[in-house]
Formats: C-alpha cells, structure tokens, sequence
C-alpha cells in the first residue's frame, strides 16, 4: 500500500512550427481535471524577404535549420520546465511548403529521440482553429481562416471542421503579399501589415473598381490582383509624367475593401447556412484590424460577435501546434516515428476531430 | 399575425410600413437579405419580399453597386427562369433603388431542413451508420434525383446558379398539406417527409451562362456544400448527378469538367 499512482496534475506539450516563413516553438500545458491550457512560452523568428521579393522554399527552410536550436532552447527557458516535465513533442505535417516543414519535422524527430518524447503531428489549419477557440472563449464558431497560403470558410460538424468556402485560386494573403511586392512595399513585419498601414493614408476613401468574384461560398481573387498590378502600372506610368493620379494608399485602400468585403459576405452566407452568429478569424490576415472591424459590424447585424486573437496567437506560431497535438494526444493520438512524414496538402477535414463532441 | 420580436429589431423597408390587414412578418434573415413573408394585392394573397439592406461593413459605393445588380439579376433570371419552365417562384415587382423584390410565397421549408430532420440527430456513431444504411433511403434518393433535374432543367436554360446550397431550394408541401404556415413541424409522417416539388431560389449570384466550366463550378460548390452540410449523406450526391444527366443533354461534357474543377480543388496549391 506504499505506492499511490502520481496523477500529473498538468501535461505539457512543445509545438514546432515552420510551414511558411515563420519558425515558432511554443510550449502549453494542459489541466489535467479542467483541461484549461496555460500558455508557458511562445517564441518566434520571422524570415523576411527584401523589398519586392517573396521568400523562397530554400532560404526559408536554411533559416529554420540555423535558427531552430536557439528558438527552441529560447522556449523552454521562457517556460522555466525542465525536460522530463514534457509529455510529446508536437509539429506541423501540413500543408505549407515542403523543404521548411521538412526541415522543421526533423528537428521536431531529433528532438523526440534525443528526449525519449512521442511525436505528434498536427494540421496547421487545425492548429490555428483551436488556438483560436482557446484564447478567445468561441464555443461552436462559424471559422474564417485567412492567411498567406489559405482561405477557408469552416464549421465544425460531426467529428470535422468542414470546409463550407475557399479561394477558387490563390489565397487573400497571397493576393496581398503580391500586391505589396508590385508597389515594393517592405516585407518587414509583413507585407501585409504595411499594406494595411498605408491604406489608412488614403484620404478621401476612394474606392477605385475592382471586380468583386464571389461564388456562393466560395470566392477568388487572381483576377483582383491582376486589375490591382494594372492600376499601378497605369499610376506610375502618370506619375512619371508628372500628371495628377491616385496614390498608392488608394489602391491599397480599394483593394482591402474589395477583398474583405468579399470575406465577409462568404463568412456571413456560411452563418446563415449552418445557423450560426459567432465567427472567429484567424491566420495571418485576421490580424488586420479593418477586417476584424468589417466583421464585427456583420456579426452585430446578425445578433452575434466577432473573436479575432492578435498577432501572437494569429500569425504562425508554435503554440497552436502544441495546444492542438496535445488536444490529440490526450485522445491517445500519436505519430509513431516511422509516419512521420509532411504534406505540402493535407486538407483541414481530414482531421478526425476526436476531443470535441 | 402579431410583430415578431424580430421585426421590431430591424427597421423594415419603407414599403412594409404602410397599413395593411395583415403585418408583415419576418421569416429568414438570410445570407443578404431578409425575408418577410406578407400579402400582394390580396389579403389571402401571401408573398415573400426579399429586402436586401445595404451593409454597414461595405464601403458605400461598392455596396450600392452590388444591392443594385443582384436585385436586377434576380429578377432577370427569376423571370427566364419562370418563362422556361425552371421551377422558381414569379417575380410580382421589384425596387432595386429601396433594395427589395417581392415574389411569389412557395409554401415549404429548405430542402437543408427537411434532410436533417430526416437524418435524425443521431450521433455519428458505427452504430447509427449501420442503422442510416439499412434504413429505407428511397424517399432521400427520389429527392436528390428531384434536385438534379432541378439543376438540369436551370442549365439547359442558359442560367448558372452561382449559390447553390441545400438552403436555396424549398420543398415545396404537397398540395393536399399546404396551409399557410411557413414551417407547421411534425404534421407529416416521416415517410411523406421528402415528398413535394424542389423549388429553386436565391438567384442573387445568377449569371447567364452556357459554359461547361461555369456549369461545373455550379455542381461543385452544391457538390461541396452538399458534403458538409450533410456529411451522413455524402454518397447520395451521385443521385443528383445522374439525374442532372438524364434531364439535361449536355451533361456528359459538364460532368467531364466537373472531374477537373474537383482536381484543381483537391491539388490547389496551399502555398504563400
Ligand atoms: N419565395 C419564397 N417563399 C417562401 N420562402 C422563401 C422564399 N424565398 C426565400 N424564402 C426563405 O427565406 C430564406 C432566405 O432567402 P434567400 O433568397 O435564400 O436569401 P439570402 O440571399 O439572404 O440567402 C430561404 O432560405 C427560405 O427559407
Ligand atoms: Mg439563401
């Protein structure tokens, strides 16, 4: 009778993420009987491109390989835990771009061997919905996932989050990445965030024509981008000639209200769809404050609310890899070694969803 | 008919304000609009007037412009539609400029009602699959076959959907059930449940088009819809297909299309 079974109190899970240019290791931890995640440590390292220039596959996946020791031991300091407090190391299998997820997969498996750790690998859209749902409280939201690889309109049904929308080609935070590399906007913090700054600067809320292509829930914006490339060429052109022209904050301008407005009106079919009036926003884009406040006034209308998190929890992180691997292993998930492979495609209801009813 | 609570929170189109015998009565707010249910020309004549206010989120320019042509839209289409024998409710007049259509009421409920309730709210359990396989599936598969001839009849048309959900097609009630409700829950056997005609509607988004790739992009995202909406009848989808082709000629060359609208869905990049 000497030895009564030491339930943990808490389990603890290191996340690693790197499917696009952002390398981030976080580390939550789980209440055993409540389940409430604590957020121990969040640390990450952006790989920013020049001015007009996207980045590569092959730089951003050296980046990751020179940076992943130092943001790794980074995390666990911030945590103050010591190893043999962690449960299972969790990493992206997809979708992203393959030579970054490649590299981070393998420091995430040399890590598990080194540390005597399961493996558990987690779907990045997953990972940002959970996240999302975690920090901000949102129950059973209708999800309006927008980043620079993705845009989805999702619920949650039966074990899934189904994909109800999504870009018939390129996705709004490409369409807006391209945009700010045409006018050589700075990629620093994100190009994104800058095309946002400038377009506060345009002065008389004009808004040039764009076309507007929604197709029920779905959308697209290639042919947005292509009338935005030539309303620049033109500017530039009269510019040049020293003839009086829109700027760029007004093209910046337009484009955000075109494009956003097209995201609202598939998130709000999606509500009426499934019957729902919460919507959480999430990814990279969500971070965008017009796109939140554009939200939040449609959310209203329909009697409900917007949740949107800040860049720390919606631009890419490790975290969210952490809280939904250890959402998974909980469930007694695990991704034996051997299977521990990534997919630059690996579609968000493809998850079996078993920790939520 | 007393104001629903609804009613008092959001202002009505002015043309819902003018006395009447019966007042109007907010049904839907759906994806644009709202949806009041009130009379035409008759007290005993009911009609549905789809008010689309303009969105407080949208810039004013851009809002306009989209509230005006997808009123037009709507009623062109709706018309065309009527002439061609689609079956869709008659357009009785429109206000693009105040932002409403009035049309004809179709006495039913969202065919997307009708299947859930049919597929019960049982978990999604092995047990309950084997159960939903050998239930009798034949009233489902008559109405997904009534849903592709639907669709068939729309395009041999001329006229892509643009928003095609299980929530823009009504049941119709049969004849021998209709009153004057809207939903009137349980009043019909479960057997009789998916009987009625489909009627299509929500033609904000119609475009006229006879292109293979605009026709195929209309089944995929029903296609898709379809799948979430109702994951427990996902291979039912088939039914709507085969149906759709024995309505419409030009079927073989749009499911041909449709193989690679899925493809460049299944492969499409998730790259930044
Ligand atoms: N003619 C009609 N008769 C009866 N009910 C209708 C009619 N038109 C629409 N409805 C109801 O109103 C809802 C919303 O209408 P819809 O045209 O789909 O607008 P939205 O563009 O807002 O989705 C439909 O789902 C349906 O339940
Ligand atoms: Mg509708």
């Amino acid at each position: 009778m000497s030895d009564i079974p030491m339930t943990k109190k808490r389990r603890i899970a290191l996340g690693c993420e790197g499917s696009a240019n952002k390398l981030g290791i976080g580390i939550i931890s789980h209440d055993t009987l409540s389940g409430s995640p604590t957020v121990l440590s969040n640390v990450r390292d952006t790989f920013v491109s020049p001015p007009g220039t996207g980045f590569l596959p092959k730089d951003t996946a050296r980046h990751h390989r020179s940076f992943f020791v130092r943001v790794a031991k980074q995390a666990l300091r911030d945590a103050g835990i010591s190893i043999s407090e962690i449960d299972c190391i969790c990493y992206t299998r997809g979708p992203g771009m393959g030579a970054p997820l490649t590299s981070v997969a393998i420091a995430a498996r040399t890590l598990s061997l080194l540390w005597d750790k399961p493996l558990v690998g987690v779907n990045h859209c997953v990972g940002h919905i959970e996240m999302g749902r975690a920090i901000t409280g949102a129950s059973n939201p209708v999800v309006l996932y927008v980043s620079g690889g993705n845009t989805q309109v999702i619920a949650y049904a039966e074990q899934r989050y189904r994909i109800f929308g999504e870009t018939l080609d390129i996705a709004v935070g490409n369409c807006l990445d391209r945009f700010a590399r045409t006018l050589e906007i700075s990629n620093d913090p994100a190009p994104g965030y800058n095309i946002e700054q400038l377009a506060k600067q345009s002065a008389d809320n004009i808004l040039l024509d764009l076309p507007y292509a929604v197709k029920g829930m779905d959308c697209s914006f290639s042919g947005i981008l292509s009338r935005a490339d030539e309303l620049a060429a033109f500017m530039k052109q009269k510019a040049a000639k020293g003839e009086d022209t829109f700027t760029p904050a007004d093209l910046c301008f337009s484009l955000q209200e075109t494009v956003f407005a097209m995201l609202v009106e598939i998130t709000e079919r999606a509500m009426a769809h499934v019957g729902s009036n919460q919507v959480l926003i999430v990814g990279g884009v969500g971070c965008n404050e017009r796109l939140q406040e554009m939200m939040g006034a449609m959310a209203a209308e329909r009697g409900g609310s917007v949740y949107a998190t800040d860049e720390r929890f919606c631009i890419d992180n490790g975290i969210m890899i952490a809280h939904a691997g250890l959402l998974a292993y909980e469930t007694g998930f695990r991704t034996p070694l051997e299977e521990s492979t990534c997919t630059q495609r690996f579609r968000t209801d493809e998850v079996f969803v078993k920790w939520r009813d | 008919m007393s104001n629903s609570p609804a009613m008092t929170e959001f202002p009505p189109p002015q043309i819902l304000t003018y006395p009447a015998s019966s007042a109007p009565v907010l049904i839907a707010q759906g994806a644009e609009g709202r949806l009041y249910k009130t009379t035409y020309l008759l007290p005993d004549q009911p009609c549905a007037l789809k008010y689309r206010p303009s969105k407080p989120y949208r810039h004013p320019i851009l809002d306009a412009r989209l509230t005006r042509a997808r009123i037009l839209a709507e009623a062109r289409v709706l018309q065309r539609c009527r002439r061609e024998g689609v079956p869709v409710p008659a357009v009785y007049a429109t206000n693009e400029k105040a932002g409403w259509l009035m049309m004809e009421w179709v006495d039913g409920a969202p065919v997307r009602q009708r299947i859930n309730e049919w597929l019960g709210a049982r978990p999604d359990t092995e047990a309950a699959q084997v159960e939903a396989q050998s239930a009798d599936q034949t009233p489902l598969i008559s109405l997904m076959q009534r849903i592709g001839s639907a669709i068939g009849r729309l395009h041999r048309t001329g006229v892509v959907h643009g928003d095609l959900t299980t929530s823009n097609m009504i049941l119709q009630r049969p004849k021998e059930h209709q009153h004057n409700g809207h939903t009137g829950e349980g009043a019909m056997e479960k057997g009789k449940a998916l009987e009625g005609h489909v009627v299509l509607i929500d033609f904000g988004l119609a475009t006229q088009s006879s292109s293979e790739e605009d026709r195929a992009v209309d089944l995929y995202v029903l296609e898709r819809a379809f799948g979430s909406t109702h994951p427990r009848a996902e291979e039912l989808f088939e039914q709507v297909l085969q149906s759709y082709k024995e309505t419409f000629k030009q079927a073989p060359a749009v499911l041909r299309k449709l193989e690679d609208v899925r493809m460049r869905g299944r492969k499409r990049s998730m790259l930044g």
